[in-house]
């Protein structure tokens, strides 16, 4: 159990101090691991769960949490390659991968400079980086691999609400994986 | 040089990380194929996590199963009531189906048609799916050591589900219909038009390539066309939901799949499709007059009568055995297009026949009178029996089926020529032989 307590410049927060916060190994491991597993096997019982993207609120969270943009990537990074391995040959390995390493250091750079513990703000950071993970998701796909890949706002939108209010349940969940 | 770096450390962090994996997707662009470390990779990933799904979704279907099978029998009784009332239904459907199925075998087998069929089928349950909204593949509890290969069809009773991408050893991996990069030959069952049906990125399937003037009704079937050599031909695929003018002068026509895609529990994975002839060891030996009988023209059969009840000169349709049937259709009007069969022995049919059936028939020598009295031929007519003398149309045709003064004689059926005729006079080429099975 370990927590810092890290100061930090241009914050818009009226706190002074924001806790960092440490997870031990096995979380990180299993916790990516077990939310991809629950992510391709809910769907078959489940009709709407493949508009709920877990792994990306894993990373999201992990982000925030640990408020360290390297290991936010880095996070980000290994759940998308995770998700990248079950997703079909037509996905090459990366196209996950990419969004949220982009998702996860964007999110763990936002949560250095605001408090990330409340759930308005959790549902507004993750309605926003839904967003981000398609932009970037779609830029990949149609962009770097030519494949056509069609972008619609009002699925998007639902997907992201859809989401961003699962994600305060989740978050509250995953919050007692954290050690202080 | 060390301010730089620890200034950027993040930024430098990711775009190192951003970059190896571009460099990844460009190395797996260059390589598409199932080779190399990706294969390799992703059949570990898939082969550690399927034996979990798979546990988890039978132990599942075991309790379901108990529990819907021995404890909640509520409503079955009465469920087993309308199953029987449908079966009696289905029954009767049936019957009528089979002789159109006979006569569309029969009709293969002269044109050397050949069908596909299923030969054989595995059935497997969907244990996982790719998670993502983009991709949207299945994971099947049967692989390569089950016999299942790439590109295999996927199908259930109410429709196709897709074809298998990748195969492990102990699952597989499929590519449903309304997934983006999923392309089946498709067609729309009464129109005939052949098009592709595609996924699209937010789980629709639409049927592209199809010319923006055809005509497409909402509501028609879509079936298989058999175009890309992995699904049979003719199996259900959907329901057209609209269809509206697209881009490229082509109809963007919106399809429902036929099976549920996102409720799917158990699936058939299509192992062996034979292509043969149709099987018509079982239908009635086909003669060559039947044949030649169909080919044969038609003669237009208006039947005018006038006032004073004679029919009108060219209105006749004569009979095989060379009276006119003018008399007849002033009382029993045939229906357009019924069958005169040839080989009757001077009675003609007196019954209406049914509209869907053709004038296949010609007389075997009589020619219609200019005042609707038929004239026979000096040919003998084609059942062998003597040629009936002309009559007057008032009421004496040779049949004496019809009085053309208005009092209609008893009805009497056609009977069929006992004994294939000889062969019609010179004059009268498109004489058929008779023997053509009686008409019921």
């Amino acid at each position: 159990m370990s927590t810092r307590v890290m100061p930090f410049r241009g914050s818009v927060t009226s706190r002074e101090q924001v806790s960092v916060f440490e997870f031990s190994w096995p979380v990180l491991v299993f916790v990516p691991l077990v939310a991809v597993l629950i992510q391709i096997f809910i769907p078959v019982k489940v009709r709407f769960m493949p508009i709920v993207d877990l792994p990306f609120m894993v990373t999201i969270f992990f982000a925030t949490a640990r408020r360290n943009p390297i290991s936010g990537c880095l996070t980000g990074c290994f759940i998308g390659l995770i998700q990248d391995l079950f997703a079909g040959p037509s996905h090459p390995l990366g196209m996950y991968g990419i969004a949220l390493t982009v998702v996860g250091y964007l999110a763990s750079s936002l949560g250095v400079k605001i408090d990330v513990e409340n759930p308005g703000t959790r549902f507004l950071i993750t309605f926003g980086f839904f967003g981000v993970h398609q932009g970037v998701y779609y830029g990949v796909a149609h962009g770097l691999l030519r494949q056509g890949v069609q972008w619609n706002w009002s699925h998007i939108a639902i997907s992201a609400l859809a989401n961003a209010i699962i994600g305060i349940f989740v978050y509250k969940f995953l919050d007692r994986f954290k050690q202080r | 040089m060390d301010t730089f770096i620890g200034r950027y450390r993040n930024l430098i962090v990711l775009a190192a990380i951003l970059f190896a994996q571009i460099i990844g997707l460009a190395i797996q662009v260059r390589r598409p194929s199932d080779v190399g470390e990706t294969r390799l990779i992703r059949l570990w990933a898939v082969s550690a996590v399927t034996p979990v799904e798979s546990a988890v979704i039978h132990s599942q279907e075991w309790v379901k199963n108990l529990w819907t099978t021995y404890i909640y029998l509520h409503g079955v009784r009465r469920e087993n009531r309308q199953l029987r009332a449908q079966l009696e239904q289905m029954k009767i459907e049936e019957a009528r189906l089979s002789e159109d199925a006979r006569m569309a075998r029969r009709v293969q087998t002269l044109l050397a048609f050949k069908e596909q069929y299923v030969d054989s089928t595995v059935a497997a349950q969907v244990i996982g799916t790719s998670g993502s909204d983009q991709s949207r593949v299945l994971y099947i509890d049967k692989g390569s050591s089950d016999g299942i290969a790439t590109d295999m069809a996927v199908i259930t009773p109410t429709g196709i589900v897709g074809k298998i991408v990748q195969v492990f050893p102990d699952s597989a991996q499929v590519l449903p219909i309304n997934d983006q990069f999923s392309g089946v030959g498709a067609a729309l069952k009464d129109s005939r038009l052949q098009g592709i049906l595609k996924g699209g990125a937010n789980g629709t399937t639409t049927l592209q390539y199809i010319m923006s003037d055809e005509k497409v009704v909402p509501g028609e079937d879509v079936i298989t066309s058999g175009g890309d050599r992995i699904f049979p031909k003719g199996l259900p695929v959907g329901k057209v939901v609209s269809a509206e003018p697209g881009k490229d002068l082509f109809l963007n026509i919106r399809v429902i799949p036929a099976a549920r895609l996102d409720q799917l529990e158990e699936v058939l994975v299509v192992t062996k499709i034979t292509e043969k002839m149709p099987d018509a060891k079982d239908l009635a030996p086909l003669r060559a007059s039947d044949i030649l009988a169909e080919r044969l023209p038609t003669v237009p059969t208006k039947t005018e009568v006038d006032a004073a009840g004679n029919a009108k000169p060219g209105s006749a349709t004569t009979t095989p055995a060379g009276t006119t049937a003018a008399g007849q259709t002033a009382t029993h009007p045939p229906a357009a297009g019924a069958v005169v069969k040839p080989g009757a022995t001077g009675v003609t049919a007196n019954k209406p026949v049914s509209a869907a059936t053709t004038l296949r028939a010609t007389p075997a020598g009589t020619t219609p009178g200019t005042n609707g009295v038929a004239k026979p031929k000096p040919a003998t007519p084609a059942n062998g029996a003597a040629a009936p003398k002309p009559k007057p149309a008032n009421g004496t045709a040779a049949n004496n089926a019809t009085d053309t003064n208005g009092t209609s004689a008893p009805k009497q059926e056609t009977k069929p020529a006992p004994e294939p005729a000889p062969s019609a006079p010179s004059e009268q080429p498109s004489t058929p032989p008779t023997g053509a099975p009686p008409q019921p």
